[in-house]
């Protein structure tokens, strides 16, 4: 039962001479079939691969020792901290949405999937998003929109993937359903710490 | 009861068929479809199909018994599959090709004894030998003295079914896929009678039940240590009449999914189970061959040597066994057919016909010298 190799010589082509290789050929290693006796017969090297085989079917059958399988909606592979996943929009300390409506990260993004409609907050310093949509079926999850974001309003560390939906309006997030996944940020709002509205140069709001 | 069927032979073979088909052959060959694919998934360091569950409606409970109910599941999605006809097939054939390839598998299942003979009227009592029995019944569809040239002629009408998918799906794959099964299985066939010539030489009978009578409970007279070159080469030849791998060049998938790439649902289902079918038989018949049949170790007509038992528990223990030994030789087929990759068209042909024929031929001689040199001493 011995396969067909062992029946062919090997004329194989001349190594290279002179050890390295020739200037302007490539080095080829000719390695020989394996052919002892034993491969030749086929049989024991038969036995021999039932035998590896056989062991990993016992051990996986009575202790899963080998099974590599994670059996999905039950056990969760753990994201690397650096997945990007659905968005989210993060809070300030008052609960309030951080986003500035500085329309950095509907510009950057690729997909133009980011639809932003800015309102005043009031105070006559800043605005916010009346209006914040990310299509995710649009979105090629590059996370150019995390990086753009001067104040932390935009993450994508939610670790969640974009989940099926029935309908395609349900996969559009708005400004809640990106907030209710947000929290609050730790970055420093301004650059001037949590009294930042107490601190704020009032001058400003002054007309003169 | 027993009586009846020891009185009218016939009715009782309908009951032995009835018996060995539903109750063993089909329920085996359907597992198999699971089992290969969990087993295969275990050796490979994979879970495998395992969700298929029973709910039980009222009490809420959740049967997952490892997945074995996909089985169920595979059959009702056959069932339900859109049955395709292409449009330029030859009807006719293509409609018999599948019924060609599972009915001689089935019909060969007549010649393999499943247990000893059971004898009517002493069933709880424990006795010595059949002798003193006025009635029997054999736990063997039929008993014939050709037995294993039954088994030849019919195996060898096997081919057609896949030789027939081929030609008339009217598809170039199929045809090679059929052409490609003739070939292998004709050259293979030839090996295969040939290597159990040896083992008739040496049982002297061709008729299954004898040989296995002839073997004993002793489990170092069974054929495989008086024949085990004519083991491994009818195992091998026998493998390849299967049609898997290592051998299963005529559905070879990444060049042409095979002579029934034109069948879809149930037909296909059939194609699929004759396959396992086959699988089956093939370790019935080295069971009934080389490894001692229906019985067990150490276990005489009235009992082990340290325990008597009744009659009835004797005949049921070996039926068990011989289950047993199938179920072992499934298992190792199906470890074979995932453990060695497929050979090439000429590494086959040249294996069967310059490799395996002559082996068989120096087997038989072998064999015959010893049977010789036995019957002058
Ligand atoms: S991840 Fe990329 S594509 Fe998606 S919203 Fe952000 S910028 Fe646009
Ligand atoms: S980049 Fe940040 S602050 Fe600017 S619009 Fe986008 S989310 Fe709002």
């Amino acid at each position: 039962m011995a396969a067909s190799h062992a029946e062919k010589t090997h004329a194989a082509p001349a190594a290279p001479q002179g050890g390295g290789p020739r200037k302007g050929t490539v080095a080829v290693r000719v390695v020989g079939r394996p052919d002892s006796l034993e491969q030749r017969i086929y049989l024991p090297e038969v036995v021999k691969g039932l035998g590896v085989t056989a062991k990993h079917f016992f051990a996986n059958l009575f202790s899963r020792k080998y099974t590599v399988t994670v059996e999905y909606p039950e056990q969760k592979v753990k994201y690397p901290p650096r997945n990007r996943g659905l968005h989210r929009l993060m809070h300030r300390e008052d609960g309030e949405v951080r986003c500035v409506a500085c329309m950095l990260c509907p510009t950057v993004c690729p997909a133009h999937c980011i639809t932003i409609v800015p309102e005043e907050t009031g105070n006559g310093n800043e605005k916010r998003p009346k209006v914040f949509e990310i299509d995710e079926l649009r979105c090629v999850v590059c996370g150019l929109c995390v990086e753009a974001c001067p104040c932390d309003a935009i993450r994508m560390d939610t670790g969640e993937h974009a989940t099926a939906v029935d309908f395609r309006a349900d996969a559009i997030l708005g400004k809640l359903d990106l907030l209710k996944r947000g929290a609050a940020s730790t970055a420093v709002q301004g650059g001037v710490g949590g009294d930042w509205r107490a601190k704020a140069d009032k001058t400003r709001d002054e007309t003169p | 009861m027993l009586e009846f069927l020891a009185d009218h032979s016939a009715i009782a073979a309908l009951l032995k068929v009835f018996f060995l088909l539903m109750a063993f052959v089909m329920p085996l060959a359907s597992l198999s479809t699971w089992a290969e694919r969990r087993q295969s998934a275990m050796m490979q360091d994979r879970l495998g199909p395992n969700r298929a569950e029973i709910t039980i409606p009222g009490l809420g409970w959740t049967l997952r018994l490892w997945g074995i109910t996909h089985f169920v599941a595979d059959a009702l999605k056959m069932a339900f599959k859109e049955d395709l006809v292409p449009s330029k097939v030859d009807r006719v054939l293509y409609g018999i090709a599948p019924i060609m390839a599972i009915a001689p598998v089935l019909i060969t299942f007549a010649i393999v004894p499943f247990g000893s003979d059971l004898c009517v009227g002493k069933m709880t009592e424990i006795i010595t030998s059949l002798e003193g029995c006025r009635r029997t019944i054999p736990l063997q569809v039929v008993r014939l003295d050709i037995g294993m040239l039954f088994y030849f002629a019919l195996a060898s009408l096997a081919v057609y079914g896949t030789t027939l998918a081929g030609w008339s799906s009217y598809n170039k794959w199929s045809l090679l896929g059929g052409l490609r099964a003739s070939s292998q299985m004709m050259s293979y066939e030839v090996t295969m009678g040939l290597s159990l010539m040896g083992a008739f030489l040496y049982y002297g009978t061709l008729e299954p039940n004898a040989m296995v009578l002839a073997q004993g409970d002793n489990p170092l007279n069974w054929g495989l240590f008086y024949q085990p070159l004519g083991f491994i080469l009818f195992l091998t030849a026998a493998i390849a009449e299967t049609k898997r791998a290592p051998f299963d060049l005529p559905e070879g998938e990444p060049e042409l999914i095979g002579y029934f790439v034109e069948y879809s649902g149930m037909r296909f289902g059939i194609f699929f189970l004759a396959e396992f079918i086959e699988t089956i038989f093939l370790a019935a018949i080295v069971t009934t061959v080389f490894l001692g049949g229906w019985h067990v170790p150490g276990l005489h007509e009235d009992g082990f040597s340290f325990l008597k038992l009744p009659h009835i528990a004797v005949v049921l223990l070996r039926s068990a066994v011989w289950g047993g030994k199938i179920l072992f030789l499934c298992w190792l087929q199906l470890l074979i057919r995932w453990t060695l990759p497929r050979f090439r068209p000429d590494q086959l042909m040249r294996m069967g016909w310059k490799q395996l024929l002559p082996l068989s031929l120096l087997n038989i001689v072998l064999t015959a010298a010893w049977v010789l040199w036995r019957s002058a001493h």
